[in-house]
């Protein structure tokens, strides 16, 4: 391939950052939407890794994982929004710690 | 027509699961055709049976199929009809049936109609296995499951918790004395290597003489298992609180017959018995002891059933005397004849009960002459029969028995005297009775009148009463069972005395509770009187002893020993189960946070281990 290409280091790197990003966010945040957005964010920094080692061997299996990726995403988020709007219906708030009925 | 034996306990065991399977959900006319009609269906086959039986003379021998098979020993399910099995047979089917008819009303209003007759049929089932059991063992099947089936149906009110009290007593005496049969049973099967009957009679004549230990201590442990089962001294302390049950069942259960079970057994392997003279003496001592303590104890009681249930006591010692001093044929006669007579004295009160709102106290009846006519004249029928008064049934088959007890050499007067006195007891108490019930002043008026599926069974076994004396006709298939009794007669002298005693004992009764000419008011209220008159009420304080001895030893024991290390052990592993179960219960926030946080360190830990970090 011509030009600059990115190494691949960098790319896991980024991929890494991304994740924990994300996985911060999910452990932290209490609104169910940022929780979705958390979720959103870990699954494209492992769509990102993917992608940079379908190049890094010159393979379309990493494509191919991403084209998967999102559409697990859309699914993901079809499900969560219908979710998110019945927990907004029954405890009149986003806020996840309300919603412990299930606490033993 | 003797190949039909087995269908007898087979209708009533059909009956009864029939009953249970569909849990109260028949129609009660449904119940009650098939409650009583298979036992009718019994009665019906027995007496075909027995016909085909008398014909042949021979007894009949049934194989069934082999019970189980371990090393050489191989007990059948097998069927054994002689003279005592058929006598057994008609007794057990035949009043049996005519109480199963007179309960179809007596239960009428109870809304567990169906399981009584459930449990009655399961019962006549026992019963009918156990007298026509050809081993020890089958017997002994028959044998726990009429006990099981006492239990349920003493206890068949369970809702009051003092019947589930009397049930559970009735199980747990009765317990101590089937544990002594097992033990005599183990010892015959180790001695004498079979338990069917008559090899093992066979076996027992040829191996053991007269007097040997062994027989001795295996007739005394059977007796054991009779005394238990029959409610004789020192068992008999469960049968007083068995009336707890529905009338019917104490008339067909407690009085005629699954209490007669300890003398069937007795009169079944009487060729053991009469290897071991000591085991006889006992047999009858425990007999006449029983007799009178009975007697004397139903003089004082109020309560119309326990006066029965004494009278049933007294009057089954009356049967072990018999068989005690070696009278087989007297022995089984009385049977006979009690079974006709006290099921009619009891299906009586069970109408009187029946008819005054449930009332049990004597004193509280009076004058119901008039107003019950079919009851009176079938309480007047089974008290003159109890009380022996002459061409009664009881008369022949008590005075057979005295009779025969005053032939034994040394021992023959005094028992002969002491059975006597019994008699004149049961005289004055049978008609105590019926004076106090039936004569007198009128305190409570009868709500109903008896019907007819009551007052045909009365009017029947009135009849049996009355006539089944007669030509000694039970006694015939006996002949051949048991050895000839001796045909000497004793003077007339002692005949006469005891014709004379029960109507001198009517005397005393009428005088006392009828006329008023005898007062005894100032005997009783004396100082030793009273206490006569307490210790006698209570039983002979039988039951206050056993309470002392057993139950509070026991309790105390039980008190005693609740810390015990194996208590501990167990304790202490629900103790950490609990623990462990509240501490992770905290654990369940319900918080999705939390769950995906402890997640995340999870996967931490699991990939630090695969990586080899850790």
């Amino acid at each position: 391939m011509d030009g600059v290409s990115i190494p691949l280091d960098h790319v896991l790197l980024l991929a890494s950052l991304l994740f924990i990003c994300g996985l911060l966010g999910l452990m932290m945040r209490r609104n169910v939407i940022f929780i979705l957005i958390s979720l959103e964010v870990m699954l494209n920094a492992s769509a990102v890794a993917f992608v940079a080692a379908g190049a890094r061997w010159g393979q379309a299996d990493g494509q191919v994982i991403f084209m998967l990726i999102l559409a697990v995403a859309a699914a993901e988020v079809a499900v969560g929004l219908g979710l998110v709007i019945q927990i907004q219906r029954r405890f009149k708030s986003l806020d996840m710690d309300d919603a412990d009925r299930l606490r033993g | 027509m003797l190949k039909l034996l087995p269908l007898i306990p087979l209708f009533p065991l059909i009956s009864s699961v029939l009953l249970m399977v569909t849990v109260g959900k028949m129609p009660k006319r449904l119940v009650a055709i098939l409650g009583a009609g298979s036992v009718g269906l019994s009665a019906v086959t027995t007496l075909l049976v027995g016909l085909a039986f008398m014909e042949s003379g021979q007894p009949h021998h049934q194989v069934l199929w082999t019970w189980m098979q371990v090393g050489a020993f191989s007990p059948d399910i097998a069927f054994y009809l002689d003279g005592l099995t058929l006598v057994m047979m008609s007794v057990i089917t035949g009043v049996g049936f005519l109480i199963h008819l007179f309960s179809t009303e007596f239960m009428e209003e109870d809304a567990s109609y169906s399981r009584y007759f459930a449990y009655l049929n399961m019962f006549v089932f026992a019963m009918l296995v156990l007298v026509m059991a050809d081993n020890l063992l089958l017997l002994y099947l028959g044998w726990e499951g009429v006990g099981v089936c006492s239990y349920l149906l003493v206890g068949f009110w369970y809702q009051n918790p003092d019947n589930g009290l009397a049930a559970r007593k009735a199980f747990v005496v009765t317990r101590v004395g089937d544990t002594a049969m097992a033990l005599g049973l183990f010892l015959l099967f180790t001695e004498l290597g079979t338990l069917d009957i008559q090899p093992m009679a066979a076996a027992a004549n040829s191996q053991w003489q007269v007097g040997d230990t062994l027989p001795v201590l295996a007739c005394l442990l059977l007796l054991g298992g009779a005394v238990g089962k029959s409610a004789q001294l020192p068992l008999h302390t469960w049968l007083p609180d068995a009336m707890a049950g529905p009338t019917p069942v104490s008339a067909l259960i407690h009085a005629a017959t699954m209490v007669t079970a300890g003398v069937y057994l007795i009169a079944r392997t009487h060729e053991l018995f009469l290897l071991a003279p000591p085991a006889m003496l006992a047999v009858a001592l425990v007999g006449l002891i029983t007799s009178l303590m009975a007697a004397s104890t139903a003089l004082v009681q109020h309560d119309i059933k326990r006066i029965l249930a004494y009278s049933t006591i007294s009057q089954i010692g009356y049967m072990f005397l018999a068989l005690g001093v070696g009278a087989w044929t007297a022995g089984i006669f009385h049977l006979v004849t009690h079974a006709f007579f006290k099921a009619l004295l009891f299906l009586a009160a069970g109408a009187v009960i029946h008819c005054l709102h449930h009332e049990h106290n004597i004193f509280k009846m009076g004058g119901l002459r008039t107003r019950l006519p079919v009851v009176f004249w079938s309480f007047l029928i089974g008290s003159a029969a109890l009380a022996a008064l002459p061409l009664t049934s009881g008369f022949f088959s008590k005075d057979m028995i005295l009779l025969q007890a005053y032939e034994l050499p040394t021992f023959g007067p005094w028992l002969w005297a002491g059975g006597l006195l019994g008699a004149l007891l049961t005289a004055i108490y049978s008609f105590r009775l019926v004076f106090v019930v039936f004569f007198g002043k009128t305190q409570m008026e009868p709500d109903k009148q008896p019907g007819s599926r009551m007052a045909v069974p009365l009017s029947l076994l009135c009849v049996l009463s009355l006539v089944g004396g007669f030509f000694a006709l039970p006694l015939v298939p006996l002949e051949s069972v048991f050895p000839v009794a001796s045909d000497h007669h004793p003077s007339h002298l002692i005949e006469g005395i005891s014709i004379a005693i029960p109507l001198i004992g009517l005397a005393i009764a009428y005088f006392i509770y009828l006329s008023g000419q005898l007062n005894i008011d100032g005997l009783v209220n004396s100082a030793p009187g009273q206490m006569l008159k307490k210790f006698w009420f209570s039983g002979w304080a039988m039951d206050w002893l056993y309470d002392r001895l057993w139950v509070r030893p026991y309790k105390g024991l039980a008190y005693i020993l609740r810390g015990e290390w194996v208590d501990v052990i167990y304790n202490s592993i629900v103790k950490v189960c609990q623990q462990l179960f509240v501490g992770l219960s905290h654990t369940q926030t319900g918080r999705l946070r939390w769950y995906a946080t402890s997640m995340v360190f999870g996967v931490i830990v699991v990939l630090a281990l695969l990586l080899g970090v850790i």
